[in-house]
């Protein structure tokens, strides 16, 4: 397994650095990989990972510093540089045309004149030699994620790369898929190919990486061996101080308490071809407790959050009750005013608007539950009192800024979020529907956020968390559901769901059947 | 070397403030420019353009020019302030113009067809006539907007035509006055049905002037301080986060259309009630399209308006003045108007975008610390 025979360094990076007006999204760093190593390269969100990725793979130029590939400095000018250097990259966001076939797709990004049907046999060859089965010939509209993501790492082993870069691969994936893609990393190794990989799940780095470079605000703060390191090690490293575990106190006799969100039978059909239709979705959520729903992206989420806010309604009032009251038929501005509050997964253009003040947006989702104290006689904004509130939610959640009052697309992400998280907490509901919590947010703000959300159920409001992330969902959930193909299973108490069995259930094994032993897989 | 935009991490509130003065300058450059290539004295084309109009102002005995410029600004104040509503919302209703001359044919109703009507009543009947008629004619490309879904920019330009022709039949036809001499036009309106002069013994300047200030500061007011403001700007800016706040993008479209149609539709019939006295088939001279440049140029912000109103007020007074002094022609005023719109438009760039100019300094810099 270990590749330390192997020796000699593919890759060096000597003071690497990128600046963007006034920041340095890289500051001197330095990375050297070895031949037939798996190197991690961990960091947070903004910490300039993908600066140095893109810098490496030719799409940004460093402003200085030097490159030395194989023993010889490089000038990366370009992606076709470094693909003819050997160096290919699977990046965290597809690049795939749905309505072409798997072939299709690689014969894009090929540049010579390769028959289709070439192409599609390459294809096949390399997708069984190293476990990813694929059919060259499937639409990619078809195909899950993970499958989709096997097309583009085999896009990028058809061009014989020698150091392979992936960004943030299993993000996308269930657990079962995660394990397969490791295995086919593995042989990759074996064959004396080099692996960048990109990540902030620290079990997977200790598992499996060489090496690790750890990059903090742009800089590179440590190189370190992961394996003897311990997870909250690594953690201390990325975040630079500790952090805090989430507390969670389990609940005694949550299956009496009053379900305060109800859905019931909720089915809503495609409002676009590529998006998804929900099929007879039911779920409670009771006062005092967390509900999970898992499942990878693309699976409905967006389309329940949609329904279940209001933003669009229900023909049949019943299908969504609030604290007892029937909503299916109200609006969002209606399902707050009964109560219940929401944090949408994209912060920007959805959850706020980013070119408007923090006080403003503070606004968007609160004039008409704090009518009274935020607007007077005859529509007139109170502006101090949005001021206040905006203070006093910055407080409370610790959300730094660079002025007073800044426009929301001027914060970083994980402050935002916190704001926005904050501004419905500020407001005590009793419903509160999460989607994506955390996402892209730095470690430090994701341990406060869940804990709040943790907070807000334990003082008698229900809470509903979808996420794709599991290691949240495990941190923070009473009970557990799986989305998958506009479906939902059967909320599983945390006591008995473990990752394989959500996993499984990601993977679309039926619904309902959560039951019968799985852990043979 | 080259020149590079960067993003402003803010908006920055120097050049909000700057972006009009800077697209004036840069104006004024490019229309020196285009004088000399037609042959004219640049200074004396200025000069004629922009400062003669003004001459006489201050002097007590000689203020009707003040008067002319006000009697040119108020029509396209009260057109632009409803415009700069629908562009905060986002919605591109190009077709003021249309409107406005819907709004003086609806309110030329009564005077024409019923000219014995003569009461303190008829002129207020005349403007609400005017604006219904104005936000009537605004309703169709909100109504095809929100039900099919069809582009505004488009229905509200064409029905701009729609109304020219439908106006230019009214006078020829039915309503052209039997004593006119064959002459376009309807019969002269009746004093209760002529808008009156602020203040005649020094011009002729009529109370449309003061509509126009009174809407620009009730719409500045409600842009500014009400919740109705807020969701103006929320649903043009941010839709999605817009339809979040449970605001409905439907509902806006037709807010904004009706309310800018009311005003430009007060606009036209303040002009026919006003300075005109009848309907003809030219009561409009573009303003519903200047206008268009005034909204950009005020900045979007009724209190902005006004000064762009006055403004672009100039430009056709100063149009006039130098046809007679310098035989420049009058089309020569259209690309003024032109060339200040896309002075305006590109200089607000520099609100959210500073330039950078990448000069063979920087990568010498970079090469230094590279060899360091």
């Amino acid at each position: 397994m270990s590749a330390d025979g192997n020796g000699a360094n593919l890759l060096e990076v000597r003071g690497l650095t990128k600046i963007f007006g006034a920041l340095k999204a890289c500051d001197a760093v330095d990375l050297t990989i070895r031949k037939g190593e798996i190197h991690a390269l961990l960091g947070e969100n903004g910490a300039g990972k993908s600066t140095l990725v893109k810098m490496l793979f030719g799409s940004l130029e460093p402003y200085s510093g030097e490159i030395i590939w194989n023993g010889q400095a490089v000038r990366i000018t370009s992606p076709g540089v470094a693909k003819k250097l050997g160096i290919g990259m699977v990046f965290q966001h597809f690049s795939l045309f749905e309505a072409l076939s798997a072939a299709e797709n690689i014969a894009l990004s090929l540049d010579d004149q390769t028959p289709i049907s070439t192409i599609a046999a390459k294809a096949k060859a390399v997708s069984y030699s190293y476990g990813l089965p694929l059919d060259p010939y499937s639409l990619v509209g078809d195909l899950s994620v993970g499958e989709r993501q096997r097309i583009e790492i085999i896009r990028c082993l058809l061009q014989t790369p020698e150091l392979i870069i992936l960004d943030e691969p299993t993000s996308v994936l269930t657990p079962q898929e995660a394990d397969k893609l490791f295995e086919t990393l593995e042989r990759l190794r074996s064959e004396g190919k080099s692996i960048l990989y990109i990540s902030h799940r620290l079990e997977e780095v200790k598992r499996m990486c060489d090496a690790a470079t750890v990059m903090r605000h742009g800089k590179v703060v440590g190189h370190t061996d992961p394996r003897k390191e311990t997870a909250a090690s690594l953690a201390r490293m990325m975040v630079g101080s500790e952090v805090h575990a989430v507390v969670r106190a389990p609940v005694e006799g949550i299956e009496k308490a009053e379900p305060l969100l109800e859905i019931k039978n909720l089915s809503r059909k495609p409002a676009t071809p590529f998006s998804m239709a929900l099929r007879n979705i039911s779920l409670s959520v009771r006062a005092g407790e967390v509900v999970g729903i898992a499942g990878v992206a693309g699976n409905g989420q967006g389309e329940f959050f949609e329904a279940v806010s209001g933003e669009v309604k229900q023909p049949d009032a019943g299908t969504i009750r609030i604290r007892g009251k029937d909503a299916g038929r109200v609006d969002i501005t209606g399902r707050r005013l009964l109560g219940a509050a929401f944090v949408p997964e994209e912060r920007l253009g959805h959850g706020a608007a980013p070119r408007m003040t923090l006080s403003e947006n503070l606004f968007l989702s609160r004039y008409a539950t704090d009518r009274k104290a935020f607007v007077g006689a005859g529509g007139l904004v109170k502006e101090s009192a949005i001021d206040s509130a905006t203070q006093r939610i910055v407080q409370e959640m610790d959300v730094r800024k660079s002025a007073r009052n800044p426009e929301a697309a001027s914060l970083s992400g994980g402050n935002l979020q916190k704001f926005i998280i904050g501004r419905e907490l500020d407001r005590r509901p009793a419903v509160l529907v999460v989607n994506q919590p955390t996402w892209g947010v730095d470690a430090g703000a994701a341990a406060k956020i869940r804990q709040s959300l943790i907070e807000l159920a334990r003082s008698g409001s229900a809470v509903l968390v979808i996420s794709q992330d599991l290691d949240e969902l495990f941190e923070i959930s009473d009970a557990i559901a799986v989305m998958h193909n506009g479906e939902l299973s059967k909320p599983l108490p945390r006591a008995e769901a473990t990752l394989e069995k959500i996993g499984l259930l990601m993977g679309g094994a039926e619904p309902g059947h959560v039951e019968h032993p799985l852990e043979a897989v | 070397m080259r020149i590079e935009l960067v993003r402003r991490p803010q908006h920055s509130a120097l050049f909000s403030a700057l972006s009009p003065f800077i697209a004036l300058g840069l104006t004024l450059v490019a229309g020196a420019i285009m004088f000399s290539l037609l042959g004219k004295n640049p200074v004396d084309a200025l000069y004629y353009y922009f400062i003669d109009p003004l001459t006489g102002i201050w002097d007590p005995g000689n203020r009707w020019q003040l008067h002319e410029l006000a009697i040119k600004a108020a029509p396209l104040i009260l057109i632009a302030v409803g415009l700069s509503v629908c562009f905060l919302s986002n919605n591109w209703n190009i077709g003021a113009e249309g409107q406005f001359i819907a709004g003086a044919v609806a309110g030329s109703f009564i005077p024409v067809l019923f000219p014995d009507f003569q009461t303190w009543a008829t002129l207020p009947l005349m403007l609400i006539f005017g604006m219904a008629g104005g936000a009537a004619y605004a309703a169709i490309p909100a109504f095809l907007k929100v039900k099919f879904n069809t582009n505004e920019i488009l229905t509200s330009l064409m029905l701009v035509y729609v109304a020219q022709l439908f106006n230019d039949w009214l006078v020829r036809g039915i309503w052209r006055n039997p004593e006119g001499m064959s002459f376009p036009g309807t019969i002269r309106f009746n004093e209760y049905a002529i808008l009156p002069q602020i203040w005649p013994d020094a011009g002729r300047a009529h109370w449309g002037f003061v509509f126009a200030l009174v809407a620009a500061v009730a719409v500045w007011f409600m842009l500014s301080k009400m919740l109705k403001g807020f969701e103006v700007k929320v649903l043009g800016q941010s839709p999605r986060a817009g339809r979040f706040a449970g605001f409905s993008s439907a509902k806006m479209v037709f807010f904004v259309f009706l309310l800018a149609g009311a005003l430009a539709g007060l606009a036209g019939i303040c002009e026919v009630a006003g300075p005109i006295e009848h309907l003809n088939e030219k009561i409009s001279i573009g303003y519903g399209f200047t206008a268009i440049i005034v909204a950009f140029l005020g900045r979007l912000n009724p209190l902005g308006i006004v000064a762009a109103g006055l403004i672009l007020a100039l430009t056709y007074l100063g149009g006039e003045s130098a046809q007679i002094a310098l035989g420049v022609s009058d089309k020569a005023v259209r690309a003024f108007q032109g060339m200040l719109l896309f002075f305006v438009l590109a200089c607000d760039t520099l609100i959210h975008y500073r330039i950078r100019i990448v000069g063979a300094l920087a990568t010498k810099a970079g090469e230094a610390t590279q060899n360091a």
